[in-house]
């Protein structure tokens, strides 16, 4: 086992998908692609421990089954595609308040913390939950389809504010999107989930 | 107290069939409803006049025990039916029938030992319209809750796992809906004990006022049931939603909805 590898994946599968091995080295973000209904997002909630699956995950060494759910949870964070609200405002949703860098990181005046979730666009509440999720400080991030809702500019924005934080945290992320040129921007590498459930890594083209 | 003949009986019954003729005009669907309705009245309430008159004379506290189980069994089996979306395999007529009996049980025997101290404590004659109270308004507050929450449940799936995603234990992801759904169960209860007196005269208290009881005495009963009775339904809901709550979530505090029957109205649908 490499000394700085951070998160290790062995043979996870989850009903017929799979099985997934992969390893990821701190600041590293990898792809992770495949049609529609093809199991990316389940192999994503199995990482997030949210789905009973075989195989096993490891974080610094620590198997996912001996920390805490919660922990693993808090560590190994998913942001799924449709985010869930539940409060009346924004603010309440953030562990702690998020300091105005933060939010204008994203285009948000911190005025943010106090518009009602009703309001919100598909788009805002997709950035609101990517700022939600990264106030976690997780080891390891979990990216669906992130920037689906986003135009062009938030896209860019968005995926800037991945790239920093895995820099300055030396956190890994593994990012499901179906966008090619994007995934080739934004990636080191690439695994595809192909029909039957089988995944392997694409070669560079 | 004044005897009802026959005679009196049948003219009651000849008002049901006056409105089971009105009612058929509209819809006869309606009409045969009533009808088989109020002849099961008839059939079940004799048969349990019977009964209780056999178990009375006997008052042996076996037989009186295994009523007690048939009740509680039925009761059981009508919270498991009740719900849109039942808990797979035994659990759901587990959790709803060991919560009756943690709470109808406990609090009937309560009453008897503590409060009424009749000799002997199990005489039928308070031992099982006590327990049948208890049991029928327990019933209705614990179907009512775990309906309530194994739909929102299914419903606000996303809510609960937005939360586990953040770090939230089972507990803290399902506490608002469990909080809803035990409110819900309450509100029955809640309601009977706000108007009672005011809006409406509670039936136990009447039929003991109409066999002649003083009204104080009977009031002081009625006191007492509504209280047992609520204590009853409360203890059985907070008890039902623990279990519930803990079954939809396995150890990895995973929410677990594939542990619920898919929806009877879907079922319907399809």
């Amino acid at each position: 086992m490499n000394r700085s590898e951070l998160f290790r994946v062995r043979n996870l599968a989850v009903a017929d998908i799979g099985p997934l091995d992969l390893a990821l080295q701190p600041g590293e973000c990898v792809g992770l692609t495949g049609a529609s209904g093809s199991g990316k997002s389940r192999l994503l909630r199995a990482l997030a421990d949210l789905d009973p699956h075989r195989g096993g995950m490891w974080l610094d060494g620590e198997a996912a089954g001996s920390l805490k759910p919660w922990d693993w949870r808090r560590r190994v964070a998913l942001l799924p595609a449709e985010s869930a609200w539940w409060h009346d405002t924004v603010g309440p949703h953030f562990p702690d308040e998020p300091d105005a860098a933060a939010l204008s990181a994203l285009g948000f005046k911190p005025e943010v913390l106090g518009w009602r979730i009703d309001r919100l666009s598909s788009g805002e509440k997709q950035r609101l939950a990517l700022l939600r999720v990264l106030a976690l400080r997780p080891r390891v991030l979990l990216l669906d389809e992130p920037t689906a809702n986003l135009d062009r500019d938030n896209a860019g924005r968005a995926e800037a504010l991945i790239r920093d934080y895995l820099d300055g945290s030396g956190a890994a992320a593994i990012w499901v999107g179906h966008d090619q040129a994007q995934l080739r921007k934004v990636a080191v590498r690439c695994y595809r989930v192909a029909a039957g459930g089988t995944i392997r890594e694409e070669q560079a083209a | 107290m004044i005897h009802l003949s026959h005679w009196d009986l049948v003219l009651a019954a000849l008002l049901v069939l006056l409105l089971a003729f009105l009612s058929g005009r509209l819809q006869r669907q309606l009409r045969n409803q009533i009808l088989v309705a109020a002849l099961r009245t008839t059939v079940q309430l004799l048969l349990i006049g019977l009964v209780l008159k056999w178990l009375f004379d006997l008052a042996h506290p076996a037989f009186i025990g295994l009523i007690s189980l048939v009740m509680l069994t039925v009761a059981g089996r009508e919270v498991m039916v009740r719900q849109g979306r039942r808990l797979t395999g035994w659990w759901s007529f587990g959790v709803g029938t060991f919560s009756m009996f943690l709470s109808s049980f406990t609090v009937t025997l309560f009453a008897l030992w503590v409060i009424i101290g009749n000799e002997p404590w199990y005489a039928p004659q308070y031992a099982i319209p006590l327990l049948g109270m208890l049991l029928g308004n327990t019933m209705n507050g614990i179907s009512i809750a775990m309906d309530r929450l194994t739909q929102s449940a299914w419903q606000q799936r996303q809510q609960i796992e937005g939360r586990l995603m953040l770090g939230a234990t089972a507990t803290e992801a399902i506490c608002d809906l469990k909080r809803e759904a035990a409110r819900s169960g309450l509100i029955p209860i809640i309601n009977a004990m706000a108007a009672a007196g005011v809006v409406s005269l509670p039936g136990m208290m009447t039929g003991q006022i109409l066999a002649g009881a003083d009204p104080v005495e009977a009031v002081k009963y009625q006191i007492m049931i509504m209280f047992l009775i609520s204590v009853g339904t409360g203890l059985g809901t907070l008890a039902s939603l623990g279990l519930v709550s803990r079954r939809l979530f396995d150890e990895r505090h995973r929410l677990r909805l594939d542990r619920l029957h898919v929806g009877n109205g879907d079922r319907r649908a399809s």
